[in-house]
Parts: C-alpha cells; sequence; structure tokens
C-alpha cells in the first residue's frame, strides 16, 4: 500500500482558490493544470514544478478541505503529481472531482502529522510511523467507491452510455 | 414520516412516494448549466464517447444552458480560443439556451437562468459552479458539480450517484431593521453555522421574514447557501415565485408548487429574530468570519466592488445609485460596479441609476463575474483592502493573495464609498 512523507500540511477551509487560484481558470485541461498548483504558495509550487516532490507524498489538511469552487482544475492539477490529499474531511464538490478524476483522497477524521512526516496507508488505516500513531479511515459510501473501482467517471460513464444502448 | 422539501422533490422526480437520508440515487436533469468550463466539459464529454463507436451527441440541447460570464470580453487568446471552441459546439449540437458575449441577452450565469424563465419549482438542476445553490430560490433543487460529471450529464441525461441530503430548517422571522438586508442575513448565517456546517445538506429557508421577501433577496440567500458547505439553498415556492416567474421571467406555464411536509424530519432548526440583526461583514480570509459592522467600521478601504451573481440585481444597484445621487465617491477610493446581465444594465441605465453612478465618480463596468474570483478586471494591489457585495472573501480570491476581501451588502458597500472606509449605512447620510 501507499507509503509516502508529508509534503505539504495544511489548515481547515483550504478553498480551491489556494489549490488553484481562479487567474489559471482558462488553462482546463488535466495535463495542462498540474503546472499552477498552490500557485500562491510559491516555494510548494516550485517544489512541485522542479519535481522534487515524489509522487506518492502526502498532503495532509484539516476539515473541509476544496471548499469554494467547483472548478475540477483543483483536483486535477493535484492528481498531476500523483498525490495523496488526507483531510479530516472535504467539501462535497471536491470530494465528488476527486473521485471522478481519480485523485487519491482520504478521510481521516482524526489526522494528526506533520510535514516530513512519514505515512503509510494499510489496514484502512492511516500510520504515521514518524509519531508511531495510526488514525481510522473513513471508508466512502459504496456507490463513490463503484467510480474509484471504475477508473474514475469517465470510464464509467462511458460503460454506462454502452449497457444503456 | 414526513418529507423536507428537496426529499419530496427527489421522491417526485424518481416516481416514488418517499425516500431516505442517505440513499444514494440516480436523478434525472431538467436544465444543466456551464459557463467557460464548457470547454473542459466538452473535453471530458468527447472522452467518455472515445472508442465507443458512437457519435457524441448530447442527451437533450435544450436542456442544456451554457453562458459566458467569467471572463467577458475575453481577457486573453487562451479565454477567447476556449470561447471559440464552445460556439462552435453549442452550434454543432444545436444547444438553443446559449448566451454570448452581448449586450441583448448576456449576463451572469446565475442572473441569467431565473430571468430568462430557465427555473422552475420541483426541478433538479446542476451546473458546474458551486454558485448553482442561487436557483433553490424558485424552488428548484440545483446544485454545483464538476466538469466531468457535467459530462456524464451531457451523455446519460442523469446525475449518477446524489445521495439524498438531510435538510437544515431555517425559520427567519421579523421585519429587518433599517439598514438590514438579505445579504446580512445571509452572512449571519454562515457565520452561525460555519464554513462546513450545512456540509452535504440543504438548508431550506422558513418564516415570515422569508415569506414577505422578494425573489431577488431570495436568491441573495441560495446564493451563499454554498458558503456554510450546503449542497442547496431551497426556499419553497409560493405566491411570490409565481408572481416573479410570470411577471418576471416571461413564465406562461402552469406551475405546480409544492411545500415540505409538516412533520418533515430536520436535521437541525435554527431560528433567527430579523429583527435583532446589524448590517453583518465577513471579514479576510473565511467567508464565516462574520461581524456585525460595528466591531469593523473606519476600516480604510482602497476598492469597493458592486455587483457578481449576490448582489448585482436591480435593487441593489438602485441602492447604491440611490445612497451616491449627487454626491461623490471619497477620494482615494474606487468604486466599480458590475450589474448581474445585460436586462439589469439596460434598467438601470434607463433608470438613469447609472448616470447617477458615474457622476458620483464610481466605474460602472459591463456585466459579468468581474473581479469576484480575480481573473478578469479589478485585480487588487499588494496590501490593499477591499469592500465587496460577492460571496468570496478567500486569500487571493481578487486575484492578489496580498491583499484581503471584506464582503458586505450593496448599501454598506455604497455607504463606504462616501466615506472610504467601512461605514455603517445608519450614521451616513
Amino acid at each position: 500500500m501507499a507509503k509516502g512523507k508529508v509534503a505539504l500540511k495544511l489548515d481547515n477551509d483550504i478553498s480551491t482558490d489556494i489549490i488553484y487560484p481562479g487567474r489559471y481558470m482558462a488553462t482546463v485541461l488535466p495535463t495542462e493544470t498540474p503546472q499552477f498548483a498552490f500557485a500562491d504558495n510559491a516555494g510548494f509550487n516550485q517544489a512541485l514544478n522542479e519535481k522534487q516532490v515524489p509522487s506518492g507524498s502526502f498532503i495532509v489538511a484539516g476539515d473541509n478541505f476544496g471548499c469554494g469552487s467547483s472548478r475540477e482544475q483543483a483536483a486535477s492539477c493535484i492528481k498531476g503529481y500523483d498525490l495523496i490529499v488526507v483531510a479530516r474531511n472535504f467539501a462535497r464538490i471536491f470530494l465528488q472531482n476527486s473521485i471522478n478524476v481519480g485523485l487519491q483522497m482520504i478521510i481521516c477524521p482524526e489526522i494528526e502529522a506533520e510535514e516530513g512526516d512519514e505515512l503509510e496507508i494499510r489496514d484502512n488505516k492511516v500510520w504515521n510511523l514518524t509519531s508511531g500513531k495510526s488514525f481510522a479511515i473513513e471508508p466512502l459510501p459504496e456507490a463513490r467507491q463503484t467510480i474509484i473501482d471504475a477508473g474514475g467517471l469517465i470510464p464509467y460513464a462511458r460503460r454506462l452510455l454502452l449497457e444503456r444502448g | 414520516m414526513g418529507l423536507t422539501y428537496v426529499q419530496k422533490l427527489i421522491a417526485r422526480a424518481c416516481g416514488r412516494s418517499e425516500v431516505e437520508t442517505g440513499e444514494v440515487l440516480e436523478l434525472p436533469v431538467h436544465l444543466a448549466m456551464s459557463h467557460e468550463n464548457a470547454a473542459l466539459v466538452i473535453n471530458q464529454f468527447n472522452e467518455i464517447f472515445r472508442d465507443t463507436g458512437r457519435e457524441p451527441l448530447v442527451w437533450d440541447p435544450d436542456r442544456i444552458a451554457i453562458i459566458f460570464d467569467h471572463r467577458v470580453p475575453a481577457e486573453s487568446s487562451k479565454t477567447a480560443t476556449n470561447q471559440k471552441k464552445i460556439r462552435d459546439f453549442v452550434a454543432a449540437q444545436g444547444i438553443s439556451r446559449f448566451h454570448d458575449i452581448r449586450g441583448d441577452v448576456g449576463g451572469i450565469c446565475h442572473q441569467i437562468l431565473p430571468e430568462n424563465g430557465y427555473v422552475r419549482p420541483g426541478q433538479i438542476l446542476v451546473g458546474t459552479d458551486s454558485h448553482t445553490t442561487t436557483h433553490g430560490a424558485l424552488g428548484a433543487f440545483a446544485f454545483g458539480i464538476g466538469a466531468t460529471e457535467m459530462a456524464a450529464v451531457w451523455a446519460l441525461g442523469s446525475i449518477l450517484n446524489v445521495e439524498v441530503p438531510g435538510t437544515i430548517k431555517v425559520v427567519v422571522d421579523g421585519e429587518f431593521p433599517d439598514g438590514v438586508y438579505a445579504k446580512d442575513l445571509i452572512l449571519h448565517l454562515v457565520g452561525l453555522l460555519t464554513a462546513e456546517g450545512a456540509n452535504f445538506k440543504v438548508i431550506e429557508f422558513h418564516g415570515d421574514t422569508i415569506r414577505s421577501m422578494p425573489t431577488s433577496g431570495r436568491l441573495v440567500l441560495c446564493n451563499m447557501a454554498v458558503e456554510a458547505g450546503a449542497t442547496a439553498g431551497i426556499v419553497p415556492p409560493d405566491e411570490e415565485t409565481r408572481r416573479y416567474l410570470q411577471e418576471e421571467a416571461g413564465v406562461q406555464d402552469d406551475l405546480e408548487p409544492f411545500a415540505p411536509d409538516a412533520d418533515a424530519v430536520y436535521d437541525r432548526v435554527v431560528e433567527i429574530d430579523a429583527t435583532r440583526l446589524d448590517p453583518q461583514i465577513a471579514c479576510p480570509h473565511t467567508v464565516d468570519n462574520v461581524k456585525p459592522i460595528g466591531d469593523v467600521k473606519g476600516r480604510k478601504i482602497d476598492q469597493i466592488v458592486v455587483g457578481s451573481c449576490t448582489n448585482g440585481r436591480l435593487d441593489d444597484i438602485e441602492i447604491v445609485a440611490r445612497t451616491l445621487k449627487g454626491k461623490q465617491v471619497a477620494q482615494g477610493t474606487r468604486l466599480l460596479v458590475f450589474p448581474a446581465s445585460w436586462r439589469i444594465y439596460s434598467d438601470a441605465l434607463n433608470a438613469g441609476y447609472l448616470r447617477d453612478l458615474i457622476a458620483a465618480g464610481a466605474v460602472v463596468c459591463n456585466p459579468g463575474c468581474g473581479p469576484c474570483l480575480g481573473i478578469h478586471q479589478g485585480a487588487l494591489g499588494d496590501n490593499e483592502t477591499a469592500l465587496a457585495t460577492t460571496n468570496r472573501n478567500f486569500k487571493g480570491r481578487m486575484g492578489n493573495p496580498g491583499a484581503e476581501v471584506f464582503l458586505c451588502s450593496p448599501v454598506v458597500a455604497a455607504a463606504s464609498a462616501l466615506t472610504g472606509c467601512i461605514s455603517d449605512p445608519r450614521e451616513v447620510n
């Protein structure tokens, strides 16, 4: 299962304006959005663009991650680096966008971790290998898990389209 | 067991007698709305059809609405190219509800939909914009979705996997005191519930304050329901809904308003006494950081923005114009006014409001989202402070993470324009 370091620790109520500032919204394609991920956090954006953040690294956040605008770029820009988002909980549209575009996100209501800590996802828990503590993962509703298992909404919708004739 | 408004609406749409909170359903879509982000929707839509041997055709071109509002007229060649791509797609698919950059039919999507009679009580309406919650003001279940989700709607005609939401009942009674409006009520409510307090739930508005509120105010309430995380805001339809749709939106067909059951089960009930409200201000950098105006008045303001899908309607422009008529915007403060649609712009022009605003020193811009999300006009300088009738004050929202945005009602914006600092309209002559 996934194992990696916490590359970025964030607070509660991180809006999609922070994840993907509005001034880059004319850029829409998932292949092009990653360059503007967290653009207002110059240090982290530069580290991402210079490939200093290995895929499988974690972003850890508090409550209501991804609140605000429905812009899907906020999910696709993180997905582009194959980072995993662990948050205490997520805003509704961001959660659904993540599932639809295949961004790995984990709802972990009690998560405690700092930047640099090493995390591992195992046995439905997030293990903080640095602190030695583990935190339960809240499973997704079955209907949402079905889309993840299909590889995202595009293949899932394609299958429905063909089945329905 | 009784059903809340949204539960009853979903049950009716599915042809069932009842539904349960948390149940996951595929729902039919009556209207699917997008703006410039239709460029991404088109890309994902074509992806769904790739290698299927099917021609990529939308399920119903009369149930899709596309409105250009986020960057109008285009601020860059990239935006112009996206808009061109969308225009071509609209023509090829025969999408009928298309609102291009035009002075006769253009405007912000959340004003265009109501004023053209596209929204009806009982509808399920999805939009690739989080403020799609606005349309609950007319009794629709209206909520924001992402672009890929919309691509699936265009392909299948339904919205997959919607969890039947729980409902928070908000009961507001009493008359607003002088200087207090729908905007103050919703800011107060967002502060009370917090930015995540209504996550995955619907806010259903009741009480005599709501019953006597015109649709323009109800649109403000439902617009900002999403700032408390709500999936949707809803005002159960009534005589005012019928009046608005028939008199202002030109709707001729029969409406079938319905109400939540008297014994509906709510997750939470919040009661608000409107008579006790002061003008409210949302302070940087979250919408739930709400304070009564007395706590923040006197703060110097560099730029004031009146407009947006929240507060760019005719009554908003009217109150600002009346407050400023024959007076001047304070030196050192910029006042930008963005009517929410060209119909409103035209009405404000005919009523003389725009003339009075310009004479006072305001800059009247073309309808659109403008500076609200920091991508087009009216960006802020480093360490500048803005006061806006818009809906979000997140760090960086108006284009500069080194600036601050305070949110308020139109009358507070107008009073503050005269003084150059956050001012209580009850204290400004």
